[in-house]
């Protein structure tokens, strides 16, 4: 009773504080005013970049397509900027890529899906919580110790079983960049795969189903839009990946099916001409942003079929 | 699956009572389950307390207590999904038409597929509606569509919505509202014919007239399948039990016959908690 009194005698006019404070907000209101504006300039940042990319893309394209028809680009199956009468066909290119892609996504596809699964329906919380800050480590190595680690240790690796495999070729830095995705697909499915309510879970073990037709006739429906998401990121970085290749696959510029050889990806082709062999001005040197803009439709393509996917088979809940 | 520790042979002699009782019981209708000495543990929490509990084939038992008394726990038991919570661990012994369900020779796949379940919130999956029909025949190797077709009506039939949804089949089932997404849960679990439909607190978040619907076909499921219910409403479970059971702590107060629980209870806590005065 005695503690009352005393709170009662010192009583605290929270409503006047309050109204004190109002009265010195006239700061705060214009901040609140123009913070929309503020944070749509930031924003904007983001799209002015990739517009001034474009067009630096665009306007030295155009020079190099004065010089090499389109047409004759996108089908010419041979690369040869260096040779005296030069050919510039980007098929080879975006082959290398293709191939290299496919490859990682052989290996990042399933093994980066099987562990979402694992850890978002199988795991004890104890485990996944280790597990999952460890992929993610390996997620942030950089990707040159990738490119090194497929130059020096699985090509020789691979040559040891298979001697008749070149010492530069595009199995080995496929194989290597499908791990450095592995995380990637790993750490993105599981979270669209943990965010799946579980009452949808017990909806379906309530039926009588095991956990394994639970896990891929529930949940993996559920969380298609996401994992196809996760696949399409990976596929993205694949095709977007410089340095293994670059180090690991060599730069011969041959147009083939044979993952044994050495192939030459767009993002390899701009590294090797970017590092200086081309003048300024040259056909070659424009090739490099005919070659990048081709690069960036790719990536571009890629994302507008996930979007369309994921919209597709959506399953909403 | 190893999760469940099971203690049999705790066999205790019936009371006279009681085994008078029983006869009379099995007499007018076979027992479904038959629980002995159940006793289940969270970790250290003893949620079920020597819970001793027989249910009847094609009635509606409904089980009422305050919230944190084990009566949801005591249904996820029926069909060992409370085995989803880690560390659980049981004693004693709950026979299903014979066979003890908590044994080991028991596969949970088999036992889910007799029993069905209706949940507290309703949870189709975020298919069309004819896929939720068809997901259990699905899963259970059913492959015919003609088949399936059958299914699906008869089992949205069964639940008085086919009506509602003949046209809509192919349509997501979130598009529906809250209490026709419960009866297509619950048309759901009649698709593989369960000989159980397990309700936990099937109205709890459903508005007064989905309620009343789901009531109504409570009342029909009871002619071909035994139905058990947790509710906190017991003007519900008074409205369509045939028989009600009292938890209260973990422990089964009394288990009688609906009328005489509400008219004339012989424990004083249930009378106390029927009229209002806790819970």
């Amino acid at each position: 009773m005695q503690k009352i009194s005393e709170v009662k005698q010192e009583a605290i006019h929270v409503s006047e504080i309050i109204a004190q404070n109002k009265q010195k907000k006239n700061v705060s209101n214009l901040v609140e005013k123009w913070i929309p504006t503020i944070l749509f300039l930031l924003a904007s940042i983001t799209i002015l970049t990739t517009l001034g990319i474009l067009y630096t893309l665009l306007s030295q394209a155009i020079q190099f397509f004065r010089a090499v028809p389109i047409w004759e680009f996108f089908t010419g199956a041979v690369l040869k900027p260096l040779s005296q009468n030069p050919e510039f066909g980007i098929l080879p290119l975006i082959n290398g890529t293709l191939i290299s892609t496919a490859i990682a996504m052989l290996v990042a596809g399933p093994i980066g899906l099987m562990s979402a699964i694992y850890l978002s329906e199988y795991a004890s919380e104890k485990v996944r919580r280790v597990l999952k800050p460890l992929l993610e480590i390996l997620a942030g190595i950089p990707t040159i110790v990738y490119g090194f680690f497929a130059f020096t240790f699985v090509t020789p690796l691979i040559r040891s079983i298979f001697p008749e495999v070149g010492a530069t070729n595009i199995l080995s830095p496929g194989l290597v960049m499908g791990v450095m995705i592995i995380p990637m697909i790993a750490s993105l499915s599981e979270d669209a795969m943990t965010s799946v309510p579980n009452a949808m879970r017990e909806g379906s073990l309530a039926m009588g189903a095991t956990k394994l037709e639970t896990t891929f006739k529930v949940v993996i429906p559920a969380a298609f839009s996401g994992i196809i998401a996760s696949f399409v990121l990976g596929i993205s970085r694949a095709i977007g990946e410089t340095m293994i290749v670059t180090i690991a696959s060599g730069s011969s510029k041959n147009f083939t099916f044979d993952i044994t050889q050495s192939m030459q990806t767009m993002t390899a082709y701009i590294v090797e001409v970017a590092g200086g062999e081309a003048a300024a001005g040259t056909t070659i040197y424009y090739s490099l942003y005919a070659v990048a803009i081709t690069l960036f439709v790719f990536t571009l393509l890629m994302n507008l079929f996930a979007r369309y996917i994921s919209r597709k088979f959506r399953e909403e809940y | 699956m190893g999760v469940i520790a099971n203690k049999m042979g705790l066999q205790v002699n019936p009371t006279a009572k009681e085994s008078i009782a029983k006869k009379i019981n099995t007499q007018k209708n076979n027992i479904v389950y038959d629980t002995k000495e159940l006793n289940l543990w969270y970790g250290h929490t003893h949620a079920l307390k020597n819970i001793n509990l027989e249910i009847h084939e094609k009635e509606v038992t409904a089980i009422i207590g305050p919230s944190g008394c084990g009566k949801s726990t005591y249904i996820k038991t029926l069909n060992r999904m409370v085995e989803l919570v880690p560390g659980v661990r049981t004693t004693g012994s709950i026979s299903y038409k014979g066979n003890n369900i908590l044994g080991k020779t028991m596969k949970v796949e088999d036992l889910r597929t007799k029993v069905g379940m209706v949940f507290q919130k309703p949870n189709p999956f975020p298919k069309s509606i004819y896929e939720n029909i068809a997901y259990g025949p699905k899963i259970h190797g059913i492959r015919n569509k003609k088949l399936l077709d059958q299914i699906v009506e008869r089992s949205l039939r069964g639940a008085y919505i086919w009506d509602e949804l003949k046209d809509r089949l192919n349509e997501n089932a979130f598009g529906l509202s809250g209490g026709q997404q419960q009866r297509l849960c619950i048309a759901r679990a009649l698709a593989i014919q369960p000989d159980v439909i397990l309700m936990d607190e099937p109205t709890s978040a459903l508005d007064p007239k989905s309620t009343l619907k789901i009531e109504e076909l409570v009342q029909e499921l009871k002619k071909d399948y035994s139905i058990i219910m947790v509710t906190h409403n017991m003007q519900q479970a008074a409205r369509i039990s045939d028989r009600t059971a009292f938890f209260l702590n973990g422990e089964v107060v009394e288990f009688d016959n609906t009328n005489k629980i509400f008219s004339n209870p012989s424990d004083k806590r249930t009378e106390d908690y029927i009229s209002g005065r806790f819970g």
